[in-house]
C-alpha cells in the first residue's frame, strides 16, 4: 500500500489548467501535469482499502490501488503493465473519464478523494514516453476472421484484443479516420488526436486492418460481412440526437452538437473547409450561442464556441439545478448527482436550469432568440419526476446560434439497423446481453453504446474487451482474454 | 450399541475426547505398609472430589481409581480359601480384569487369555472374582459395569528375575489386548472388545472404574479389607469432556496417572508406530515383536503415554530415566543447567521427540513411586513430608489432614523437576541427584561430539550442483506463477517479513470461500486449518516464555530407542528447520562433509506436462516408490525437490509429495530410517512452513521465496542487505512456526514435526487416508483429480498465453478485494447496499443487501451457501409468527474492546442493543463505569456481556457485578489460541484508565488464561465468576474446529451457563495474516458437532448455545438456528451498518470512519447512530420470521435444532465443490424421549454450600450499615473462591470504591480451596493462617489478602511453599502479604495491587502492567517476562537474579538509599492508602527505599515473618541487596507524564 497516514499528512492535490485567457487562444490541451514527486505523494493517498471501492467504481475496473502503489513506490514500468491489464486506452480516460472512481474512493466520503485519473494519466503518458507501450503482437493466427464495425472506443478496444490473441481483425469506420466520437465528437482541447494515432498506429502493428469511409449498410451490406468475416461485431454508437421538437426549429443557426464538434475537430486535423465542412461551416465567432444540454456534449460546445469567438454563451438545462453537495450517507460510494462545473463553464458562459424551450424565433429564416419558461419538478404518486410550467415565468433568450446538446436515443437508424434485422432492447438500443453480447443474429455481436446507449467512454472500453473475449469464446471454445 | 463404545456419528468422533483432573498419592517413605495408607489415598480422592466432573446424571462421574501395591495378605487369604497356593511375592503377577459383560464374550475372553499365558509357558493359579457393592451407583454405571475379576499367573521356572516376568507378562497383556479386535471380528463375538486389563503386574494392582471419588472404597471390598495394605496409593480421580460412561478410561493406568494432556499425541503415536522396523531389544528379544503395536489406535492420549513408558522400562531404562525421555525438561535454553545434564537431554532428543502438554504425572512401579511436571509446569502438584517419614503429593494442598507440626517440608513440584521416593532405599531423591545420577551413567557429551553434526558447522559444500539459472525476471515470474505466487504474496507477505522480520499483521475477519469452494485453483496447504488449544490445555506464549521453545530440528535416521550401545549412532542438527540454498546443498554434498555417516538421494517431485492432471497420481506413486527404494538402499536423507519446474514439468504440491512420502515410509516401517528434507518452490508463508512440518518434513529449503525476496529487495529498492533480507524472512518464519506451535501448546519443532496437529476442511476421506492418514475431514471434497487441476491450472498460467499474466502475478484478492481475485462475502455492493437500507431504512434494498450473500447458486461463499431449506407446503401465517421485537432478544454484537474501536463505536452498538433487549459486548479491556448508569435520555451505554480474557483488564469486581452475561473469551475466532497486543500508541489517557494501565505502554494480553490450563481450571473460574455476580449466566467462548463439540460437553459439565461457537470468519483490530485466514474451521461445522455432541450427552438443554463469527442475513440466522444456536452473535455487520466500511485497516489506528481508530480527528468522521444499528438487527428479525413462517415454526424455541429442516444442495456444477458431502453436518443424533435439543433448563452451581454465604450473613452489618465487623472460621481445600460473594456484595452496593479497609475483616484456619481471596473488594480482608492453593488473590479489586505459617508450624517459611500457582493475577488494586514462598507466575497480570512474598517460582511478574511486588528471597526463572508496568523489588541474596530475569524489557537498578525531604512531599510513599487504587505507594520512579521499608514493615506486621523481621534489623544492609525491577516502556512512559505535567504546571502559571 501507499503510505500509511498518506491521507491525513497529504492533501489532495490535482492537475491545474492554463489560465483560461491562455487556452482560449488555441485547440491544444490545455491540462498542467503534475511533477513526479507531487504524483508520489498523490500516490501515496491511496489507503490500499480493504474493500476498493474504487476498483467497482470504474467500470473497466482498473486496479487503482494496486498502481497508486506502484507509483508510490516509484515502479513505474510496472504499473503500466498492471494498468494495460484492465484498460486498452489509459491515456483516452485518464483525460476525458468524468472518474467514477474518484466519486467512490474511500476518502471521497470526505470530498478529498485520490487524484487517480490524474494518476493514470501520468502512468500511460510516461509509458508512451519512456516507449515501454510496444505493440503486442499474437504469438500464432488462428486464422479466424472478425470484423469490428464502428472505431470508437468499443471498437478499438474490441479489435484490440481480438488481433492480440491471433484473430484477423478488420475494423470498419464510415468516416475518413480511426476514432468514433473520440476522433470527431472531443474537442482537441481535452483530447488531442494524436493519441488515437498512435493507438491506431499500434493496433496496426498488432495486425488490425482498417477499412475507413466505410459506411455498412451502404458500402457494403451486413450479409456480405458476415459471409466474408467468422464474426461480426457492431460498435457503431448511440449516434441519435434527441431533437428539439418545438416551433422554429426548422430555422436557420439551430444545429445539433455533434455536427458543430466534428467540423471543428476536422479543421483542428488540418481538414481545409470543405472537407471539414461539406454541408455549410456552423460557427460561433461573434454569435450570441445558447447549448441546450447540461451534460459533456454541452461543455464541449461552450468549450468550442468560446474558441471561435463567440459574443455570447448561455446553457440551459431542462432538469433542476441538482444539489451542490450530494448526501453521501445514501450516495457513497455510487455516482451522486451533484452540481458540476466543467472547465468550459470557466471559459465564460451563462448557465440556467429547469429552463423548458417552448418555441424558436426566428427573422429572414435565420433563429433570433427562444421562448423559454421556467418549469419545477414534482414527485408523481408512481414516483416518477413530472415537470410543471410555472405560471408568468416566461421570458426570451436571444440566440444567433442553437446548439442541441440533449443526449442521444441510441443506435442511428438506417440501413445497418435494417439490413441486419437485428432485435432492439424497448430502449431502441441492440438487443444483447453482458456476457455473451450476441444479437438475435448468429455470428453477430454488438459492444458499446450500440448496445447499452450512449455513455461514457471507459463503458466502452469495457464493453469491447468484454465482447472480444465472447467473441473469442464463441471463435475458439476457450478463451484466456480477460473479461 | 453399548454406551460406552459410542462410535464415530454424525461429526461426533471419540478420538476428540479429552479429559484432566486431580491426581495424588500418599507413601510411606520406608516401604512400611499399611492398611492405612489405602484409607488415606481414597480420602485424598474425597477431597479432590470438586476437580472431577459429573454429567447429565449426577450419579455418574467420570471415573477415579486407586493403584496400590499388590495386597499379598489378601490374595493368599484368597488363595487358601480355595485351596490354592500362591508362589512368592514376585514369582506371581496379577491381571486386573474387566470382562466383557456377555458371558459367551466373557468365556471366550478368559478361554484366550489362559490360552496366550500358556503358549508364553507361564501357568495360571486361578481367576479370582473382585467383590463389589453396587450401592449409590447410577442406572448407567451399573448397565455398564464389566466383570471385575483378578487373573493371577505364576511365572515358570525358567523366568530368571522379577524383571524378566515383568516383561513377559507385558508381551501377553499386549498380545491378547492387541489381538482381540480381530478376533472379535473373526469370531463374530463384539463383546470381546470391551475385555480389558486396568494393571497387569507382580508389584502393583489397580483399582478403578466409573465410579464417584467416594465410591471407590464403597465399591471394592477389597480396599476396606484390613488385609489389604500397601506402602504407597496413587489416586486419580476425571474430568471427562464427555459423558459416555466408560471403566476403562479412568486412571490409573499400569504406570502412571496424568493430569494435563498430551498434545502431540498424535504425532507421537505415529512416530512409535514408524519404529517397527528400527527397535530391537537385547532384554525383550523376540517377545518384542508379539507386541506390536506398542501403541494401539483410538486410546486416550494418558493410556498411550503409559504404553510408551511401559515399553521404555521393559526395554531396560529406569523409570526415571524413562519420564525423562518422554516429558524433558526445558533444557536448550537453560543457561544454569549442567552441561553434563544438558548432554544428557541432547542426546536423548534424537531417540525420542518429546511428548508435550501440560502434565502433573505421577508414576510408579510399586518400588519407586514419583511425579514429574511439564516443562512449563501447567498442572499444579503440591506434596509435603511429614516427621514420620510420609510424602503426600497431590493436585492441590490440604487433601489430607495432617497436623501442621508434624511437617516437615511443604513444596510444590516446579517446572520440568521431578520427584522420587524409593521405598527400597527408604528415601526421597531430589530432581538434582537423580539427573545428576543418570546424566554421568554414559559419557553422553563425548557420545555427542564423536556423532553429532551440526549444519552450521559444517563447510560450505565445494560440490556446487548447478542450478537451474533464472537469469531474467520474466523466467522468475514463470516459476512464480507455477507455484501461484500472488500479488498479495509479495505485498503481504515476503515484503514486509523482508523489511521488519515479523510475521504480517491484518485486521477484521475472513469472508472468502473455503478453498473446496473457491473457484480458483488454492495451494493445498488452504485445504488445511491448523488446530490449537482450549479449554483442555493452553497455547503458549513463545515471545515471553521463549525459554522452553525450540525450532531445533534433527535431520535423518533415528537411533533404536532400545539400543544401549548407541555412542555410534550419527546426527544431523539444524538450530531451525528453514534451509538456505547453502544449508541445502551442504546436505545434498554430506556425503563428503560429515565422513560418510549420511548419504542423501534428491527425489524430483514434478510430472511431465504433456501428461496433464491425470499424471499427478502416477507422479506420487513414483515418488513413493524412489523413496523406498532409496532407503533400502541406504540412503538416510531424502530430499523432495520440485526444482525441475519449467515449461515441460508440473511441481506436484509439495505438502502432498511430503506427507504422502512421510504416511508411506511409515506404513512400510522406512519412516526411522531416513530424514526427510524438502526443497520446493511452493513455500512462502508461515502457515505453508507449519503444514509441511505436520505432515513430516524435517528441513524446509523455500528456494523461490528466496528469489523472490531478492527481487523484491531489488526493486522496491529497499535498504537493507542480501543477507539481511534473508534473515529478516527466516526471523519472521521461525517465529510464525514458534507461534503455531504454541497455538498447539507444543513448544518443540521436533514433537511438532509429523503431529498432523491440523483438520482437513474440503478433501475427500479416501484422499486423506491415503496421503494425510489420521486427519480429521469432515465435509469431503476434492481429491487427486481436483488438486492436480490446480496445479495444472497454475502451470497453465505460467506458461500459457494468459495475457493477464504477461509481466504480472495474479492479482490474488484474498487479503482485499478486487474483481480478479478471490470472491468475498463483503464486497463494494454489499456493503454500500447494507449502509443505504440501514440509513434510508429501506427494506428493498435490505433485500438486495442479503440476496447478494444468500443466492450462492452461481458464487459459493459458506459451506451454509450449500444447503437449502425443506419449506413446509402451507406456510404459518405470518403474523402468527413470533414478532421480530422478541427475535431481536437473541442478538448480541460481537465482542470489540473499547481501545479496538473508538468510544464513539463502542457505545453507539452498547445503546442499540439495550434499546432492542439485545446485548452488546465489552470485549476485552474493561468499561469506563459512567457507563453503567443509565444516561438521562433513558438510553444506557452498558454493556450487557462483560468479557472476561486472558489479559483481565479492567476486570473489577465492580465490572463483574454490572454484567448480565460473563463472557469467558477462551479463543478468538479470527486468531484462535493467541494473545493479543494493543500498541502503546492506541492506550491513550482514557483507555489506561479502563485497564488499569499506564498511557503510552503497549499491552500483552497472553495466549493463554493462566488461570485455566484445563477443564478443571476452566470449571474453577466460572465458579469464580459465579461467585462475584450470581446473578450472571457465564458464559464461555469457544472457536470452531474439530473436536469442538467434546469441549463444549466439558465446558457444560464445567457449569458453563452460555457457549458460544466462533467461526474462523470472525473478525479481528489486528491478527496475524496466518491465524486470521488459517486456523479454526467454519461455524457450521463446529456449531454441528457441539449440538450433537450436547444432545448424545444429554447435556443440551441446560445450556444455552451461541453461534457467531461471520452472520450476515436472516437466512444465517435461520440455518444457525436448525443447526442448534439459541442465540446469535454479529459483529462485522453491525459495524457496517455504523459506518464500517472493511478497511482492514484496525491495526494501524487509521480508520477513516472513525470506528477503529483512537486517533481524535479521525474519531470525529464516525457517523453511524444507533438508529442504523437496530434498523440492521429488525431486518434480519423479520427475514428470519418470513423463514420461519415457510418452515412451518411459530416460535423461535421450536426452530432450534431441526436440522431436518435443511437439505444439502449438491453443487454438481462447481469443479471442486461437487465432492462436498454435508451429510455428517446435517445428522440428527437420535433423541432419547423427553430430551431438549434447545436451552430450557439452568445450570445447578451449587452456591449453597458456598463460605461466602455464612460470611455473608455475619458481615450483615458492615454491607448494609458500613459497620466494622469481625469473623472467625476454619477452612479446608474444599471451600473454594471464599471471599468472592461477598465481595460482589460490596461492589453492588459500594462499587468499585468499596468500604474502608478492613471493614470486614475474616480470620481463617487450615487449608484454602483454590481462588482464595478471588475479586476481595476493598474493605474486605481476609488473613489466613495455613496455607493456599493456586489462584490466591485473583482479580484482587482492593482487599487485602494475608497468609501466614500457623504458629505452631516450625518451618522456615522461606523454603516452604505457602500459596500456590497464578496468585493475584489480573489484580487491579489491594494488598496481600505471603510468608513463604509461591508458585509460579506470581503476580502475574497484575495491575495495581501490593504484594510482599518470601520467594517465587518461575515466571514471577510475568506481563504485569502495574502495582508493586517485593520478593524476600529466591525467584524462579524468566522473572519479569513481558512485565510493561509496575515495579519489583527482589532480595537478592546470592546475587543470581540477573541470570533469572528476562532482562528484554526491564532494567535493574540498585535501591539505593532513604530521600531526604519533607514528609508530605508529592509523591512519597505513606503509610496508608486513600483510595481504592493507591496503596500510598507514591511515585515509582522516587523513594524506592522509603517504599521498600514500608511494605516489609506492613509484611511483618500483617505475618509476623521472622524473615522480614530479620531484614529490618540490618536494614541498611538489607538494602544493599534489593534489586529494583522497573521496566523501560513503562519508565519512559512515566517520565513523558511527568513532563508533560510540569508543561501543563508552567502553563498554567
Amino acid at each position: 500500500m501507499g503510505k500509511v497516514t498518506g491521507f491525513l499528512e497529504i492533501s489532495r492535490h490535482d492537475r491545474t489548467y492554463e489560465k483560461p485567457e491562455v487556452r482560449l487562444k488555441s485547440y491544444d490541451e490545455f491540462i498542467v501535469p503534475l511533477a513526479a514527486e507531487e504524483l508520489n505523494g498523490q500516490a501515496a493517498r491511496c489507503m490500499d482499502c480493504g474493500i476498493p471501492f474504487c476498483h467497482n467504481g470504474c467500470p473497466v475496473n482498473n486496479q487503482i490501488p494496486d498502481w497508486n502503489n506502484l507509483v508510490y513506490k516509484e515502479q513505474w514500468e510496472q504499473a503500466v503493465i498492471n494498468l494495460h491489464s484492465t484498460n486498452n486506452f489509459p491515456e483516452f480516460t485518464g483525460r476525458v473519464c468524468p472518474a467514477p472512481c474518484e466519486a467512490a474512493c474511500t476518502l471521497n466520503i470526505d470530498d478529498n478523494p485520490v487524484t487517480i485519473k490524474t494518476i493514470e494519466c501520468a502512468i500511460v503518458d510516461r509509458g508512451w514516453a519512456e516507449g515501454w507501450i510496444k505493440p503486442i503482437p499474437p504469438s500464432h493466427a488462428t486464422g479466424k476472421t472478425v470484423a469490428v464495425v464502428g472505431s470508437g472506443p468499443a471498437g478499438m478496444a474490441c479489435a484490440q484484443q481480438l488481433a492480440r490473441v491471433g484473430h484477423a481483425v478488420t475494423l470498419i469506420e464510415k468516416q475518413d479516420r480511426i476514432g468514433g466520437l473520440l476522433r470527431y465528437g472531443i474537442p482537441d482541447f481535452k483530447m488531442e488526436k494524436h493519441h488515437v494515432d498512435r493507438r491506431v498506429e499500434q493496433m496496426a502493428a498488432e495486425g488490425v486492418t482498417f477499412r475507413t469511409n466505410t459506411d455498412v449498410g451502404t458500402d457494403v451490406s451486413i450479409d456480405d460481412l458476415l459471409a466474408e468475416f467468422d464474426a461480426v461485431v457492431l460498435a457503431g454508437g448511440a449516434e441519435w440526437p434527441r431533437n428539439l421538437d418545438v416551433t422554429g426549429r426548422e430555422l436557420d443557426g439551430i444545429h445539433y452538437a455533434m455536427d458543430f464538434l466534428t467540423q471543428q475537430n476536422k479543421r483542428d486535423a488540418g481538414d481545409d473547409e470543405a472537407t471539414a465542412a461539406p454541408f455549410g461551416t456552423i460557427s460561433a465567432k461573434g454569435k450570441h450561442v445558447v447549448v441546450i444540454g447540461g451534460g459533456d456534449t454541452g461543455s464541449d460546445c461552450i468549450g468550442t464556441s468560446a474558441r471561435q469567438g463567440a459574443a455570447s454563451i448561455t446553457q440551459i438545462e431542462i432538469l433542476p439545478k441538482p444539489p451542490v453537495k450530494e448526501n453521501k450517507a445514501m450516495v457513497w460510494p455510487d455516482w451522486p448527482t451533484k452540481l458540476r462545473s466543467s472547465h468550459a463553464h470557466e471559459e465564460g458562459c451563462e448557465r440556467d436550469w429547469a429552463v423548458l424551450t417552448k418555441n424558436a424565433v426566428g427573422a429572414n429564416g435565420r433563429v433570433t432568440a427562444l421562448d423559454c419558461v421556467r418549469v419545477d419538478w414534482e414527485k408523481t404518486p408512481d414516483g416518477r419526476m413530472a415537470m410543471k410550467e410555472i405560471p408568468g415565468s416566461a421570458f426570451q433568450l436571444k440566440a444567433d446560434l442553437v446548439l442541441l446538446a440533449m443526449g442521444f436515443l441510441g443506435p442511428r437508424r438506417g440501413a445497418l439497423l435494417e439490413q441486419s434485422g437485428v432485435a432492439l432492447d424497448p430502449r431502441g438500443n441492440v438487443l444483447a446481453d453482458t456476457v455473451q453480447y450476441r444479437t438475435s443474429r448468429d455470428k453477430l455481436f454488438a459492444a458499446g453504446d450500440m448496445r447499452r446507449g450512449q455513455s461514457l467512454v471507459v463503458w466502452a472500453i469495457r464493453e469491447g474487451r468484454q465482447c472480444a473475449r465472447a467473441v473469442d469464446l464463441f471463435l475458439m471454445g476457450t478463451s484466456t482474454l480477460p473479461r | 450399541m453399548p454406551m460406552h463404545e459410542v462410535m464415530r456419528q454424525g461429526l461426533y468422533d471419540p478420538r476428540n475426547e479429552h479429559d484432566s483432573c486431580g491426581v495424588g498419592f500418599v507413601v510411606n517413605i520406608k516401604g512400611r505398609k499399611s492398611h492405612d495408607i489405602i484409607a488415606q489415598g481414597l480420602k485424598i480422592l474425597e477431597n479432590l472430589d470438586h476437580r472431577g466432573a459429573v454429567g447429565a446424571d449426577p450419579l455418574v462421574g467420570d471415573g477415579a481409581g486407586i493403584l496400590i501395591q499388590i495386597p499379598d495378605a489378601l490374595l493368599n487369604d484368597w488363595a487358601r480359601a480355595k485351596g490354592k497356593s500362591l508362589p512368592a511375592v514376585g514369582r506371581y503377577a496379577v491381571a486386573m480384569c474387566f470382562l466383557p459383560r456377555d458371558p459367551a464374550a466373557r468365556e471366550e475372553a478368559v478361554r484366550f487369555f489362559e490360552q496366550v499365558v500358556a503358549k508364553e509357558g507361564q501357568s495360571m493359579v486361578g481367576w479370582r472374582d473382585v467383590p463389589t457393592d453396587l450401592t449409590g451407583l447410577g442406572k448407567t454405571v451399573i448397565e455398564t459395569m464389566p466383570v471385575i475379576r483378578q487373573a493371577i499367573v505364576a511365572s515358570s521356572l525358567s523366568i530368571r528375575d522379577q524383571a524378566a516376568f515383568e516383561r513377559k507378562i507385558l508381551a501377553i497383556r499386549k498380545q491378547i489386548l492387541n489381538n482381540l479386535p480381530a478376533m472379535a471380528v473373526k469370531r463374530n463375538i463384539p463383546g470381546l472388545t470391551e475385555f480389558y486389563m486396568a494393571s497387569f503386574s507382580t508389584r502393583t494392582l489397580v483399582y478403578k472404574g466409573l465410579l464417584l471419588a467416594t465410591q471407590v472404597g464403597t465399591f471394592y471390598h477389597d480396599l476396606r479389607s484390613l488385609l489389604t495394605t500397601s506402602a504407597l496409593a496413587l489416586v486419580h480421580q476425571r474430568f471427562s469432556t464427555n459423558t459416555f460412561p466408560s471403566w476403562k478410561l479412568a486412571h490409573p493406568y499400569r504406570l502412571l496417572a496424568h493430569n494435563g494432556e498430551i498434545n502431540t499425541v498424535r504425532g507421537n503415536v505415529n512416530w512409535m508406530y514408524a519404529r517397527r522396523r528400527s527397535m530391537e531389544s537385547d532384554l525383550l528379544g523376540p517377545d518384542l515383536n508379539k507386541m506390536w503395536p506398542i501403541i494401539p489406535h483410538n486410546q486416550s492420549d494418558t493410556a498411550c503415554l503409559d504404553n510408551a513408558l511401559e515399553l521404555l522400562v521393559a526395554g531396560g531404562y529406569s523409570l526415571a530415566h524413562g519420564m525423562m525421555m518422554l516429558i524433558p525438561e526445558a533444557w536448550a535454553h537453560d543457561p544454569l543447567m549442567d552441561p553434563e545434564r544438558k548432554a544428557f537431554y541432547e542426546y536423548y532428543a534424537a531417540l525420542m521427540e518429546p511428548w508435550d502438554g501440560p502434565a502433573a504425572i505421577a508414576f510408579t512401579d510399586g518400588r519407586q513411586i514419583g511425579a514429574t511436571l511439564d516443562r512449563n509446569g501447567l498442572r499444579p502438584a503440591r506434596y509435603l513430608i511429614t516427621d514420620d517419614d510420609y510424602v503426600i503429593m497431590a493436585s492441590e494442598s490440604g487433601v489430607l489432614p495432617v497436623p501442621e507440626e508434624k511437617i516437615v517440608r511443604k513444596w510444590r513440584l516446579q517446572p520440568g523437576k521431578m520427584l522420587l521416593i524409593d521405598l527400597e532405599e527408604g528415601r526421597i531423591i531430589d530432581d538434582a541427584e537423580i539427573k545428576q545420577k543418570l546424566a554421568r551413567e554414559h559419557p553422553y557429551a563425548d557420545w555427542l561430539k564423536q556423532t553429532q553434526f551440526k549444519l552450521e558447522d559444517l563447510a560450505e559444500s565445494e560440490e556446487r550442483r548447478a542450478l537451474p539459472r533464472r537469469n531474467d525476471l520474466e523466467a522468475l515470474l514463470h516459476t512464480q506463477q507455477a507455484f501461484g505466487y500472488t500479488q498479495e504474496d509479495i505485498q503481504f507477505f515476503l515484503e514486509p517479513m523482508a523489511r521488519l522480520g515479523d510475521d504480517p499483521i491484518g485486521s477484521m475477519g475472513t469472508d472468502t470461500p473455503l478453498a473446496v469452494l473457491s473457484d480458483k485453483p488454492k495451494l493445498l496447504f488452504n485445504y488445511f486449518k491448523q488446530n490449537f488449544a482450549q479449554v483442555t490445555n493452553p497455547p503458549i506464549d513463545p515471545i515471553r516464555e521463549e525459554l522452553v521453545m525450540s525450532l531445533v530440528s534433527i535431520i535423518g535416521p533415528r537411533p533404536n530407542l532400545l539400543g544401549h550401545h548407541a555412542g555410534n549412532h550419527y546426527r544431523l542438527e539444524v538450530t531451525q528447520p528453514i534451509l538456505t540454498n547453502t544449508d541445502l546443498e551442504k546436505i545434498r554434498d554430506i556425503d563428503n562433509l560429515a565422513g560418510g555417516a549420511f548419504r542423501t538421494q534428491t527425489i524430483d517431485t514434478t510430472w511431465p506436462a504433456d501428461e496433464g492432471a491425470g499424471g499427478m497420481e502416477a507422479a506420487v506413486a513414483r515418488i513413493c516408490q524412489e523413496a523406498t527404494e532409496a532407503v533400502l538402499a541406504d540412503y538416510n536423507i531424502l530430499i523432495l525437490s520440485d526444482r525441475e519446474v519449467g515449461p515441460d514439468r508440473i511441481p506436484v504440491p509439495s505438502l502432498l509429495a511430503t506427507a504422502s512420502v512421510h504416511n508411506h515410509l511409515i506404513r512400510q516401517g522406512l519412516r526411522m530410517s531416513t530424514g526427510i528434507v524438502v526443497e520446493t518452490g511452493e513455500a512462502r508463508e508461515v502457515h505453508h512452513f507449519c503444514v509441511l512440518a505436520g505432515y513430516g518434513a524435517e528441513a524446509i529449503n523455500p528456494y523461490l521465496a528466496f528469489e523472490t525476496l531478492e527481487q523484491i529487495r531489488v526493486q522496491t529498492r529497499l535498504n537493507k542487505t542480501a543477507a539481511d533480507v534473508k534473515k529478516n524472512f527466516l526471523k519472521a518464519i521461525g517465529k510464525g512456526i514458534m507461534k503455531v506451535m504454541s497455538k498447539m501448546g507444543i513448544s518443540t519443532y521436533q514433537s511438532y514435526c509429523g503431529a498432523q496437529i491440523f483438520d482437513a476442511v474440503g478433501l475427500s476421506s479416501a484422499f486423506v487416508n491415503k496421503c494425510f492418514t489420521g486427519t480429521a475431514t469432515t465435509i469431503e471434497g476434492v481429491g487427486f483429480p481436483e488438486i492436480a487441476q490446480e496445479a495444472v491450472a497454475r502451470h497453465r498460467a505460467a506458461y500459457g498465453e494468459n495475457p493477464i499474466y504477461r509481466g504480472m502475478l495474479d492479482v490474488g484478492g484474498d487479503y482485499a478485494f478486487r474483481l480478479r481475485g478471490e470472491a468475498h462475502a463483503w464486497t463494494p455492493e454489499s456493503v454500500a447496499k447494507l449502509q443505504h437500507a440501514v440509513r434510508g431504512n429501506l427494506p428493498e434494498e435490505f433485500h438486495a443487501f442479503t440476496k447478494t450473500l444468500d443466492d450462492q447458486s452461481e458464487r459459493l461463499l459458506t459451506i451454509r451457501g450449500l444447503m437449502q431449506f425443506r419449506f413446509v407446503p402451507t406456510p404459518v401465517p405470518l403474523d402468527e409468527v413470533e414478532p421480530a421485537s422478541e427475535i431481536v432478544k437473541r442478538f448480541s454484537t460481537g465482542a470489540m474492546s473499547f481501545g479496538s474501536i473508538s468510544r464513539e463505536a463502542h457505545t453507539t452498538l452498547a445503546i442499540a442493543m439495550n434499546r432492542i433487549g439485545g446485548r452488546s459486548n465489552t470485549g476485552e479491556g474493561g468499561e469506563e463505569a459512567d457507563r453503567f448508569l443509565p444516561k438521562p435520555n433513558g438510553d444506557s451505554e452498558r454493556s450487557a456481556i462483560k468479557q472476561v480474557a486472558s489479559g483481565r483488564f479492567g476486570v473489577t469486581t465492580e465490572y463483574l457485578v454490572n454484567a448480565d452475561d460473563i463472557q469467558i473469551k477462551m479463543a478468538q475466532g479470527a486468531k484462535p489460541g493467541e494473545g493479543g497486543q494493543l500498541p502503546g500508541h492506541k492506550v491513550d489517557k482514557n483507555i489506561a484508565r479502563v485497564r488499569y494501565s499506564t498511557p503510552g505502554v503497549g499491552l500483552i494480553s497472553p495466549p493463554p488464561h493462566h488461570d485455566i490450563y484445563s477443564i478443571e481450571d476452566l470449571a474453577q473460574l466460572i465458579h469464580d465468576l459465579k461467585n462475584a455476580n450470581t446473578k450472571a449466566r457465564i458464559s464461555v467462548k469457544l472457536v470452531s474446529e474439530v473436536g469442538v463439540g467434546t469441549v463444549a460437553a466439558g465446558v457444560a459439565k464445567a457449569r458453563a451457563d452460555h457457549i458460544t461457537i466462533s467461526g474462523y470468519e470472525g473478525g479481528t483490530g489486528a491478527s496475524p495474516l496466518t491465524s486470521l485466514t488459517h486456523a479454526g474451521s467454519p461455524w457450521e461445522i463446529g456449531l454441528a458437532e457441539t449440538q450433537q455432541t450436547l444432545v448424545l450427552n444429554s447435556l443440551r438443554s441446560r445450556v444455552a448455545v451461541q453461534v457467531d463469527g461471520g452472520l450476515r442475513t436472516g437466512r444465517d440466522v435461520v440455518v444457525g438456528a436448525l443447526l442448534g444456536a439459541d442465540e446469535f452473535g454479529f459483529a462485522t455487520a453491525p459495524l457496517i451498518a455504523a459506518g464500517c466500511i472493511m478497511m482492514r485497516k484496525c491495526h494501524l489506528n487509521t480508520c477513516p470512519v472513525g470506528v477503529a481508530t483512537q486517533d481524535p480527528v479521525l474519531r470525529k468522521r464516525f457517523t453511524g447512530t444507533p438508529e442504523h444499528v437496530i434498523n440492521y438487527f429488525f431486518f434480519i428479525a423479520e427475514e428470519v420470521r418470513h423463514l420461519m413462517s415457510k418452515l412451518g415454526f411459530r416460535t423461535f424455541n421450536e426452530m432450534v435444532g431441526q436440522v431436518g429442516k435443511l437439505d444439502f444442495r449438491k453443487a454438481v456444477e462447481h469443479w471442486k465443490a461437487h465432492g462436498v458431502d454435508l451429510s455428517r453436518i446435517l445428522f440428527q443424533p437420535e433423541l432419547k424421549p423427553g430430551e431438549g435439543i434447545h436451552h430450557s433448563e439452568l445450570q445447578n452451581h451449587h452456591l449453597d454450600k458456598a463460605l461466602d454465604q455464612v460470611l455473608i450473613k455475619e458481615a450483615k452489618e458492615a454491607l448494609e450499615n458500613q459497620t466494622p465487623v469481625r469473623i472467625e472460621h476454619p477452612v479446608r481445600n474444599i471451600n473454594r473462591t471464599v471471599g468472592a460473594m461477598l465481595s460482589g456484595e460490596v461492589a453492588r452496593r459500594y462499587g468499585h470504591a468499596g468500604l474502608p479497609d478492613d471493614t470486614i475483616s475474616i480470620s481463617l484456619t487450615g487449608t484454602a480451596g483454590q481462588s482464595f481471596a478471588a475479586f476481595l473488594s476493598r474493605g474486605v480482608s481476609l488473613y489466613l493462617s495455613g496455607d493456599g492453593n493456586d489462584y490466591v488473590g485473583k482479580g484482587l479489586s482492593g482487599g487485602r489478602v494475608v497468609v501466614r505459617q500457623p504458629a505452631v508450624a516450625k518451618r522456615n517459611p522461606s523454603a516452604n511453599i505457602i500459596v500456590g500457582n497464578t496468585v493475584l493475577y489480573g489484580a487491579i488494586a489491594g494488598e496481600a502479604y505471603f510468608e513463604g514462598v509461591a508458585g509460579e507466575r506470581f503476580a502475574v497480570r497484575n495491575s495495581g495491587a501490593v504484594a510482599v512474598v518470601e520467594g517465587c517460582g518461575d515466571h514471577g511478574a510475568e506481563y504485569m502492567t502495574g502495582g508493586v511486588v517485593v520478593v524476600l528471597g529466591e525467584t524462579g526463572r524468566n522473572f519479569a517476562a513481558g512485565m510493561s508496568g509496575g515495579i519489583a523489588y527482589v532480595y537478592d541474596e546470592h546475587d543470581q537474579f540477573r541470570k533469572l530475569c528476562n532482562m528484554s524489557g526491564v532494567e535493574l537498578e540498585p535501591v539505593g538509599l532513604a530521600e531526604l525531604g519533607l514528609a508530605d512531599e508529592p509523591g512519597r510513599p505513606r503509610q496508608r492508602g486513600t483510595s481504592v487504587d493507591d496503596n500510598g505507594m507514591g511515585d515509582p520512579l522516587r523513594f524506592d527505599a522509603e517504599r521498600l521499608r514500608i511494605l516489609v514493615e506492613r509484611h511483618l506486621l500483617f505475618t509476623g515473618s521472622t524473615r522480614a523481621r530479620f531484614l529490618l534489623e540490618d536494614w541498611d544492609s538489607a538494602l544493599s541487596r534489593f534489586v529494583k525491577v522497573v521496566p523501560l516502556e513503562y519508565k519512559r512512559a512515566l517520565l513523558e507524564l511527568r513532563a508533560e505535567a510540569s508543561a501543563a504546571a508552567a502553563a498554567a502559571e
